[in-house]
């Protein structure tokens, strides 16, 4: 039997398992890969001017409502909770937890929620300026995100990076930005020598009605991949998204234009582990061995 | 049905124009409708027509329209189109 990639990189020491799927460490060489990709993508980006923000990976719980992703994706957040009781309650916890009981039950929500999405805590950050100047924004972010989904799959973490550069404005301002990084992210990956394939994509809604804005998102199509296969060539692996949002964000948060029309939104997200592993499964586990085209490209 | 169809419309479609104002082949989307809200009014109308959309039927171009939704609802349903 062939071994998987994730027992791969667990046995080259490049991924550390916790012992929950889908959580891992990374290892000095993957982390190196990680950040010479960002320098890459930094220098692909580097000339229109962004503002560089970086959020932790926790958002406010209310900015994290007001967005509605529970609407489309309760099955994928993560909530933080703690333990908010007196020395009684504490005593019980304790208790419980000798007993090998559930104690989780009793922890009660923070204002805090994982971030589902780097670009998550940027709209409301932004709406809050008041108008986008003339020209609107371009903004760099990179945060780790939480999604709930546990899986053997070493491309599907539960505990992932995303690089996001995000565009807020008119119509044609933002769709001539995404399309633009639709172009940069083709090179950008072929000059590591990935194979390159784009396709129209859905998000995973949930449920039924998640079918139906499934089908919705695909029809106008407001979402685009970049595949590269990682795990396995039948069923590729999204590494970056092209992302319309029309005015969603625009007007869920009040974002307007200089001249006052509700502002439509843009991101483009890179996957940095799902890249990371790309490069390791098709170049090899040790990077000293990699073609020297590719170290040129990453380490200059 | 059309009339069920226009009350659940108004009800559901957090349309920013009044449904009167909207003829039965007016394109929703581009009167307002956006996509939660044809989400909203699909399973409103799989509520009161006591029918189950089909995956095949889940997307825009059903819900693009009052005729367009009877249509679909005429398909699964025996009742002839009143
Ligand atoms: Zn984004």
């Amino acid at each position: 039997m062939q071994t998987s990639l994730l027992d791969r990189l667990f046995d080259a020491g490049l991924l550390i398992d916790t012992g929950v799927d889908g959580l891992y460490g990374r290892s000095g060489a993957f982390e190196d890969v990680i950040q010479r990709f960002e320098g890459l993508i930094s220098a692909f980006g580097s000339s229109s001017p962004s503002e560089v923000i970086r959020f932790p990976p926790g958002m406010n719980r209310s900015h994290f409502e007001g967005s509605g992703y529970m609407k489309s994706f309760p099955q994928l957040a993560g909530t933080v909770h703690s333990f908010c009781g007196c020395e009684l309650d504490h005593v019980n916890l304790l208790q419980c937890m000798a007993e090998g009981n559930d104690w989780t039950k009793d922890q009660k929500a923070t204002d805090i929620v994982l971030t589902p999405a780097a670009c998550y805590p940027l709209y409301p950050t932004i709406a809050k300026r008041g108008p986008l100047p003339a020209g609107g924004g371009l903004f760099d972010l990179q945060s780790y995100c939480f999604r709930h989904e546990p899986s053997k799959d070493p491309a599907r973490m539960q505990l992932f990076r995303m690089r996001e550069y995000v565009r807020m404005g008119t119509p044609e301002e933002v769709m001539a930005f995404r399309q633009q990084w639709m172009e940069r992210g083709q090179e950008l990956i072929a000059a590591v020598e990935l194979p390159v394939e784009i396709d129209v994509a859905n998000d995973p809604f949930f449920g039924r009605a998640g079918k139906m804005l499934a089908n919705n998102q695909r029809d106008q199509a407001l979402k685009f991949e970049l595949l590269i296969p990682v795990t396995s060539t039948a069923k590729k692996t999204a590494c970056l998204s092209f992302n319309y949002h029309q005015d969603h964000f625009g007007k869920t948060w009040g974002l307007t234009t200089a001249d006052g029309a509700v502002a439509h939104t843009a991101c483009v997200g890179f996957g940095l582990e799902r890249i990371a592993l790309a490069l390791f499964a098709h170049h090899g586990l040790d990077t000293a061995d990699w073609p020297s085209t590719v170290r040129k490209a990453l380490w200059g | 049905m059309t009339t069920k169809i226009r009350e659940l419309l108004a009800k559901h479609g957090a349309l920013p124009v009044s449904v009167e104002t909207l003829a039965d082949t007016t394109d929703l989307y581009e009167a307002g409708l956006s996509s939660f809200a044809s989400v909203q009014l699909m399973l409103a109308l799989e509520d009161a027509f006591d029918v189950e959309f089909p995956e095949t039927l889940l997307n825009r171009k059903s819900f693009a329209s009052i005729a367009a939704i009877r249509d679909a609802l005429a398909s699964l349903t025996e009742e002839a189109v009143a």
